[in-house]
């Protein structure tokens, strides 16, 4: 604990506020991307049925990629191309999105699918047009599913983001490598547990914020009891 | 007006869904689809408002074809009740039933307003606006559905076996108000049921189809009963169509009913031995509703409690119709049927001989046979 509490490592290039801001924006631009991949892939999949063999086949595949293995390979791939820090960024960019994709875009998926059709088929009889019923009823309804995929995606995208400092690239991940390289046990717990404080205040967060805006008609709270806490699901790793 | 003009549905597989469909609903009357599963009619129901497109034929409303206007306005035109209610769970109870207003381009405050109103209409407590659907049980549901449909006071109605996801007791309720509801609203509906009971106890004019998609018959309930077209719908109304065709057959006047003695709870053994009229008395309440009937015998000593009361007979309304009065005197365990009046209050009794004789002088209905 000692470095954690050191003065001399919360300033500076690498100090723990940097390497923070680091991780923090290496994860929300790769779970913004997948986002705007997965869910209105997973909506058109939901609503249209096409397409259901992503969601079964490549969805599940890609929860199964090794990340550094990944990592390594496309930094050999796409470096090359790219003179500046650029090569090393959107490799580990890549990777990170590949990981959130599955999570969001099947529970966005069984969200859509999930949404009672008899609501649907009165929303469509009672002239419903169809752009409508998905932002109406489809989408409010799907809601709960689809904020849990993007709950469970940014837990695996916080702890993962670690992985970039294995190409030399900033974040939370230095402490660790560096730590590593250096025998510091010391910094490489300090490294675990900010990465752990990081997810569990970013999961907390997401439970909140689903609270306020999923309906309470979906989740079933009275609104005097409004206040019984999720437990958080997804365990951290480093 | 509701009209089909030899309207099919094929689909591609070869299937005829509904096969060359003529039927008119009139307006202000409530028109029954009535048949076994896989007969069309839901399908047929679902070509009004267009959310199946007929392969051929045309169907108008109000003279007009529907194939050339816009599908989703010509659905804002029409109420539209599901099975099971489809009210959209993530809005309150309120905002349910405004969604039509709002769709039409009403203000949300207007809006809630009427929606309000209609949820006292179909006898739901003003307290249950700000619920969700889930807090709600399934015959409360569907009276929602049913204020939902009425918001924007559309001049037709489509309802999709409407009634038949809720357990009989509420059915009946349900029924019953609504068709103190249409009576008051007038509107042209076209209900689909499997239910031939539904069908005859709601319908203004009930349409049965067979499989394959055909017209049957279509006629009034009464007709129905009393004259069926072939041996399809014969079997299909059912076997004791000759007592249920009693419940088209009002009663006023046509039977006597006799002078009926009672006590009250807290009688002594002696005073219901002194009233009753061979082994059973009448026991009404202080407002002469009845409530049940009792035997003197089984008041050992003591004095007459509600433990004492066969409560199996039911009370027929005076204004009701022969079906009633038969089966409140043949529910009753002392054979004499109770007769009340619009308030509950006990009129007097009949026997099932009475009533069998009064059903033997009616001219109707074997005329109409």
């Amino acid at each position: 604990m000692n470095y954690l509490f050191d003065p001399r490592h919360w300033t500076g290039a690498d100090g723990i506020p940097t390497l923070i801001g680091e991780h923090l924006l290496y994860s929300l631009i790769a779970l913004a991307i997948a986002a705007v991949i997965a869910v209105p892939l997973g909506i058109y999949i939901g609503v249209t049925g096409k397409g259901v063999f992503l969601i079964a086949g490549l969805a599940n595949a890609l929860r199964a990629l090794p990340s550094v293995g990944l990592l390594i390979l496309l930094v050999l791939l796409i470096s090359p191309a790219f003179p500046s820090k650029m090569g090393y960024i959107l490799p580990s960019l890549i990777v990170l999105v590949l990981l959130a994709v599955p999570p969001i875009l099947t529970n966005t998926y069984a969200g859509v699918r999930a949404v009672d059709a008899a609501a649907v088929d009165a929303a469509r009889g009672m002239g419903f047009r169809t752009m409508k019923i998905l932002t109406d009823v489809q989408l409010p309804c799907s809601l709960p599913l689809v904020l849990s995929g993007v709950r469970s995606a940014l837990l695996q995208i916080i702890s993962t983001a670690t992985i970039a400092a294995y190409i030399s690239l900033g974040g939370l991940g230095r402490l660790l490598i560096d730590g590593k390289a250096q025998n510091d046990y010391s910094q490489m717990v300090a490294g675990a547990v900010l990465v752990a404080l990081l997810a569990l205040f970013f999961d907390q967060l997401l439970a909140f914020i689903t609270r306020r805006v999923v309906s309470p008609g979906l989740t079933r709270r009275t609104i005097k009891s409004a206040s019984i806490a999720e437990p958080a699901k997804t365990p951290v790793t480093v | 007006m509701i009209k089909f003009e030899n309207v099919t549905k094929a689909y591609p597989d070869g299937t005829v869904a509904v096969d060359g469909l003529n039927l008119e609903a009139p307006t202000g009357k409530l028109t029954i689809l009535v048949g076994p599963s896989g007969c069309g009619k839901t399908t047929s129901l679902r070509m009004i408002n267009r959310l199946i497109e007929p392969t051929s034929g045309t169907i108008y409303l109000d003279d007009q074809p529907t194939s050339g206007m816009d599908a989703a306005l010509l659905r804002r035109r029409i109420g539209y009740v599901i099975q099971h209610a489809g009210l959209f769970p993530h809005r309150t109870i309120v905002d349910n039933v405004a969604t039509m207003p709002i769709l039409l381009g009403e203000s949300r405050q207007k809006a809630r307003t009427k929606a309000l109103e209609l949820i006292e209409r179909v006898g739901l407590p003003a307290s249950f606006a700000k619920r969700y659907p889930w807090q709600l049980s399934g015959g409360q549901q569907q009276r929602v559905g049913v204020a939902r449909a009425l918001a924007s006071d559309p001049a037709f109605m489509l309802m999709d076996e409407p009634f038949s996801a809720v357990d009989p007791v509420v059915r009946g309720q349900l029924q019953d108000e609504f068709l103190r509801l249409q009576s008051e609203i007038g509107k042209t509906i076209i209900m689909v049921t499997h239910d031939i009971d539904e069908a005859l106890k709601l319908g203004d004019q009930v349409a049965v189809m067979r499989v394959g998609g055909k017209l049957a018959q279509m006629a009034s309930p009464s007709e129905l009963l009393t004259s069926p077209a072939d041996e399809f719908v014969a079997d299909f109304v059912g076997r004791d169509r000759g007592y249920r065709s009693l419940g088209f057959t009002k009663t006023a006047g046509a039977v006597a009913i006799g002078e009926e003695a009672v006590v009250q709870l807290g009688a002594s053994a002696e005073e219901a031995r002194a009233k009753a009229t061979g082994a059973w008395v009448l026991v009404v309440d202080g407002s002469r509703k009845p409530l049940g009937w009792a035997q003197p015998e089984q008041i050992a000593g003591g004095e007459l409690k509600r433990e004492h009361l066969n409560l199996s007979g039911i009370a027929a309304a005076a204004s009701g119709t022969m079906r009633q009065l038969l089966d409140a005197a043949l529910s009753s365990p002392s054979r004499r049927g109770v007769v009340v009046n619009e308030h509950g209050e006990l009129i007097g009794t009949v026997t099932a001989t009475d009533v069998v004789k009064a059903i033997e002088a009616e001219p109707h209905l074997e005329t109409a046979r």
